[in-house]
């Protein structure tokens, strides 16, 4: 937390080295509790709800796709309720598609268009995913993009790029890397990262975890 | 490739060759620059969905429009220098498709 | 028409990705939440803040950062709606400089 001083009500407020916009968010938040439009607990139920949303639900999500064909058939059909079999709180996705990486096929999902990501399974994006140089590229060079993440995919297989221009969000499902056989769904998730499930990377492979 | 979003009829099914168009017109758009003008085909129809290009001016997104994903050769939008066999898929409104030979 | 400044997908002369992370500061995950609440409440939906950062202006829109725009945005849709005005805003910034501001 910031050291700037705070009020008897107990929220933040901004020291002056903050920018221009910085400071703004401070005014807006303040006004906007003044005149009842917001509350302190909506507040702070954004915050505790995005603080609860991480990779970590994707790779629980992928990892039980590995082991359990049956679970992988329901995600892929019915994504939103897969979720809610595994109490991951999918509900403010308005549509959920996930994407099957097959040794022949690899996807990648950006936005071109703004940032849009599939927060309530993944939380937050990443900041190069927001960035104007992967919106820029990765819809005309991804395999430029996956290169720079160290996926090389051959030329016998097929990238394809998803631009979420809609209400669509999409998650990669990767493969499930080689000489993993002997793990279980726990370690499985460890090799789960937040770049396999938007596609730049493949999963880690097994041989991570020795 | 997944449950259908939607029982709702579009004017176009998988496999159906579209052409996005190439309509420049002001306001909330999400049909990107790149694709306008390119030929692809239906993937699937995600169903109907309140359009943004009126919700983005508050208006009240009605009425609903059907989405696609729509599938394209890289190949076809960038040019004879890409990977022949990869492919964008970008979501687009029906509006802004028309059918293609 | 032109072409938005935030409708990129393609155009020429990105370079590599920068892969560094940032740890969000209280500013931005005040902004996020603040926009994401006003959201809850019906007030504002998503598709107004990205036609507010589509018609900001084209330097300003990539100068700033990420949630920076943001900010800018909820701002131009609170006062489009007639929620708050600039000068309330002003207003407010000023009474932080006075009671918080350099010692």
């Amino acid at each position: 937390m910031s050291d700037a001083p705070s009020e008897a009500h107990g929220h933040d407020h901004p020291n002056h080295e903050l920018s221009y916009y910085a400071k703004r968010i401070y005014a807006i938040r303040d006004l906007l509790l003044e005149k009842g439009v917001i509350t302190e607990k909506d507040i702070q139920c954004q915050i505790e709800y995005q603080e609860a949303r991480s990779p970590a639900n994707g790779a629980k999500l992928v990892a039980r796709a590995w082991v359990d064909p049956a679970f992988k058939a329901r995600l892929i059909n019915d994504p939103k309720r897969a979720c809610a079999e595994m109490d991951i709180d999918a509900a403010s996705i308005n549509e959920f598609v996930v994407l099957e990486n097959t040794q022949k096929v690899r996807h990648m999902v950006v936005c071109t268009l703004c940032s849009c990501y599939p927060r309530p399974i993944l939380g937050r994006p990443p900041d190069w995913y927001k960035s104007l140089n992967y919106r820029q590229r990765a819809v005309n060079d991804p395999r430029g993009v996956m290169r720079e993440f160290g996926l090389v995919p051959s030329d016998d297989v097929e990238v394809r790029v998803h631009d979420s221009t809609a209400d669509i969000r999409y998650l990669v499902l990767p493969l499930r890397p080689e000489g993993s056989e002997g793990l279980d769904e726990e370690e499985l998730a460890k090799l789960v990262t937040r770049d396999s499930m938007i596609g730049v990377t493949d999963a880690l492979p097994a041989a991570t975890l020795k | 490739m997944g449950r259908a979003v939607s029982s709702s009829s579009g004017k176009f099914k998988p496999g159906d060759r579209v052409r996005v168009r190439t309509d420049d017109r002001p306001g909330h758009i999400r049909t990107p620059w790149y694709i306008r003008g390119k030929t692809g085909w239906i993937e699937r129809m995600y169903g109907e969905f309140l359009n943004p290009e009126s919700l983005g001016h508050g208006g009240d997104g009605l009425p609903k429009r059907i989405l696609y994903l729509v599938a394209f050769n890289q190949t076809d939008v960038w040019g004879a220098t890409q990977a022949p066999r990869d492919k964008v898929l970008v979501d687009i409104y029906e509006h802004w498709l028309d059918p293609a030979a | 028409m032109a072409r938005g400044h935030h409708d990129i997908g393609g155009l020429p002369g990105a370079g590599p990705i920068d892969q560094t992370e940032h740890q969000l500061s209280d500013w931005e995950i005040l902004a996020d939440a603040v926009n994401q609440a006003l959201g809850a409440r019906g007030v504002k939906r998503t598709d107004e803040m990205r036609r507010a950062r589509e018609e900001m202006d084209s330097e300003v829109y990539r100068d700033l950062a990420y949630y920076e725009r943001w900010i800018a945005s909820i701002e131009t849709i609170l006062i489009e709606k007639k929620i708050l005005t600039k000068e309330e805003i002003d207003r407010k910034l000023a009474e932080f400089e006075t009671k918080w501001g350099e010692p």
